[in-house]
């Protein structure tokens, strides 16, 4: 039988010459694996989405009915499934075996993995694309698509369930031989929350896909509806869960390797990771908001009391990541007034600015919605509108995806080797990008206020939606198209980067740049700036965040007292 | 006792829960499986069916 390795050195085993970080061999091959397939699904997503803004607007009106609510289908599946779980299974093998020192437990299991995530996939693509499965990501009973599309699904729930395995493992192995000590660094601790909260996921998709499968094929009874729906959101909203804890993590990575951020206190940063561990998963409950089935006690503890402390976990993460930045800023030299440490960041370097963006898109559009969406009774004045759309686009798109482009702008140097050319291009790329994001996301957030519902192919049959609604449904339409571009730009420039992009092999990779040292002796004290976590500039920034909340959530609840008038 | 596991033993019960991966992986399981699915599932079975006029 063989024995697997637990030391990090030998001939399957390389340093990383910027980093200085160990590099498993195995693991950077299915980083590099599960890296190439997530770019091609984000490319398959993109086009679907921009092919789908293009008929939300209704001046261009662009797919037939047929085919909006095929691409939907696709859309959903390749962007929200696909894409970011490829990219997920690479970020949990870096962070167990670079992070943890520990080589990747088994190649074998990987091969295991990925091969059911790429069968399952383009199963399911293959059968959505032939038009046997129009029945949106969610796929509720009874609508019911071919059994290739639930067995698709399967695969690649399986798949990515045996690469979480592997993560486990290997953690087991470090954790086991203590090659990390007695705490697990903290962006390894936040792929461990991520890997968790991918098995609760994981499981729910199995239960709740195993038996429509076995529907589809006629061997069993139809699922309860409500029964699908209840268990299906535990799939549904749990997976971007994932990439909740997966985007904090690479904010704490992009924030240290783009401007030197420190960490001002690891155990209240690695306290927020256990809320969203304990808590998270549960605020899967808001989708069901105005089902009929599960009572008041049910959604209101599960949306209102304890999803809350997952949604602390985010405040804590929303200034713990902009102060250890501005705190590493400090130390650097850039001292002078409250802002000077933000100005001087390095808003050229594609990985800071995707980074930045995401967490400010993430935090100010997409958890201000999500908060006040998720409230029991503003929930029943949004519910099935296009305000829905609005507020995910700028968690998982705005927040995660543009986090994940970032993070690429320094995988593939470190881990393929290799250089990115028409690098002025990167620089503006995330910019296109964000601003694209944030007119859809905004676009589609005013006209769900008016009423426009979303998946729908056509609101102008409905004859009461005036001027203001396609003026917005006009904004969501350009800013899918400029979002597209910066989708666009991205994806070139990798494919280019990792097929003709100069080698860097033997040397560190080139810097994106980096704000350089500017303290002079005397001008700062370093150990006093680290030590006081003194960070005024995001305290202030925080505040403007905490005030735009409340003047959002309460204008929410002007509008519902408005509509429901209470004598 | 060495200095070592005379840290572990000084070592905060917070602390000792968030350096344990596996209690951690126990208890991201179990809380949403009961609050969230567990409960939802029997408020379902417990609906009564209705009645027809």
């Amino acid at each position: 039988m063989a024995t697997i390795s637990t030391e990090m050195s030998g001939p399957n085993t390389r340093e990383c010459k910027t980093t200085g970080l160990p590099v498993c061999l195995d693991a950077q091959f299915f980083i590099r694996a599960n890296a190439v397939m997530a770019v091609v699904f984000l490319l398959l997503g993109g086009i679907a989405a921009v092919s789908i803004a293009l008929t939300r607007w209704p001046a261009v009106h662009l797919l037939d009915a047929e085919w909006f609510y095929r691409l939907l289908t696709f859309h959903g599946i390749n962007m929200l499934i696909f894409w970011i779980l490829f990219m997920e299974i690479g970020i949990l093998y870096f962070a167990c075996t670079s992070l943890l020192k520990t080589p990747l437990f088994s190649r074998s299991v990987a091969w295991g993995s990925f091969g059911l995530m790429v069968l399952g996939s383009v199963m399911t693509d293959y059968i959505i694309l032939s038009g046997e499965a129009d029945v949106m990501m969610t796929s509720y009973l009874p609508l019911l698509a071919h059994p290739l599309f639930y067995l698709g699904i399967i695969l690649f729930a399986v798949g990515a369930l045996i690469g979480v395995f592997n993560f486990f493992a290997t953690v087991f192995v470090a954790w086991k031989g203590k090659r990390y000590g007695e705490t697990m660094p903290l962006v390894a601790f936040g792929a461990l929350t991520a890997a968790i909260i991918a098995v609760v996921a994981l499981l729910h998709g199995a239960i709740a896909l195993v038996p429509t499968f076995t529907f589809a094929m006629g061997w069993t009874a139809e699922p309860d509806a409500m029964w699908y729906r209840l268990i299906w959101w535990g799939l549904g909203h749990q997976s971007q869960q994932v990439n909740v804890a997966a985007m904090v993590s690479v904010w704490y990575l992009l924030s240290y390797w783009t401007c030197g951020a420190k960490v001002i206190n690891e155990t209240v940063s690695r306290g927020a990771f256990v809320l969203y561990i304990l808590f998270i998963n549960i605020a899967s409950a808001h989708h069901l908001l105005v089902d009929p089935g599960v009572g008041a006690s049910w959604k209101i503890w599960n949306t209102s009391y304890a999803m809350y402390l997952a949604v602390l976990a985010s405040l804590i993460h929303g200034f713990t990541i902009p102060a250890g930045m501005e705190v590493g800023m400090r130390i650097k030299g850039y001292t002078k007034g409250l802002f000077n440490w933000l100005w001087n960041a390095p808003w050229r370097n594609p990985g800071f600015s995707a980074f930045f963006l995401s967490l400010v898109i993430f935090g100010f559009i997409g958890g201000i919605t999500g908060v006040t969406l998720g409230t029991q009774q503003i929930n029943i004045t949004a519910h099935n509108t296009l305000r829905i759309p609005g507020h995910f686009h700028a968690t998982v798109v705005g927040g995660t995806s543009l986090a994940f482009m970032g993070l690429t702008y320094y995988v593939v140097p470190l881990l393929f080797q290799r250089e990115y050319s028409f690098r002025w291009l990167a620089r503006i790329q995330p910019y296109v990008f964000a601003g694209g994001i944030v007119m859809m996301s905004l676009g589609m957030s005013f006209a769900g206020s008016d009423g426009v519902a979303r998946r729908t192919w056509d609101i102008d049959a409905a004859g009461v939606y005036g001027a203001t609604s396609h003026l917005m449904l006009a904004v969501l339409g350009i800013g899918g198209v400029l979002a597209f571009t910066g989708l666009m730009i991205y994806v070139l420039l990798t494919v280019y980067a990792v097929f003709l992009g100069k080698s860097n092999e033997g040397s560190a990779m080139e810097d994106w740049g980096t704000p350089r040292d500017i303290v002079h002796v005397g001008d700062v004290d370093p150990e006093k700036i680290g030590k006081d976590g003194n960070a005024p500039g995001t305290m202030v920034l925080v505040m403007v965040l905490l005030l735009s909340f409340v003047v959002y959530y309460f204008a929410n609840w002007k509008a519902l007292a408005d509509l429901w008038f209470v004598r | 006792m060495n200095t070592e596991e005379q840290d572990i033993l000084k070592k905060h019960p917070v602390q000792k829960i968030m350096d344990n991966p596996w209690l951690l992986l126990a208890l991201g399981l179990l809380i949403p499986l009961i609050s969230y699915t567990a409960w939802g599932w029997i408020e379902l079975n417990f609906i009564e069916a209705a009645q027809l006029p």
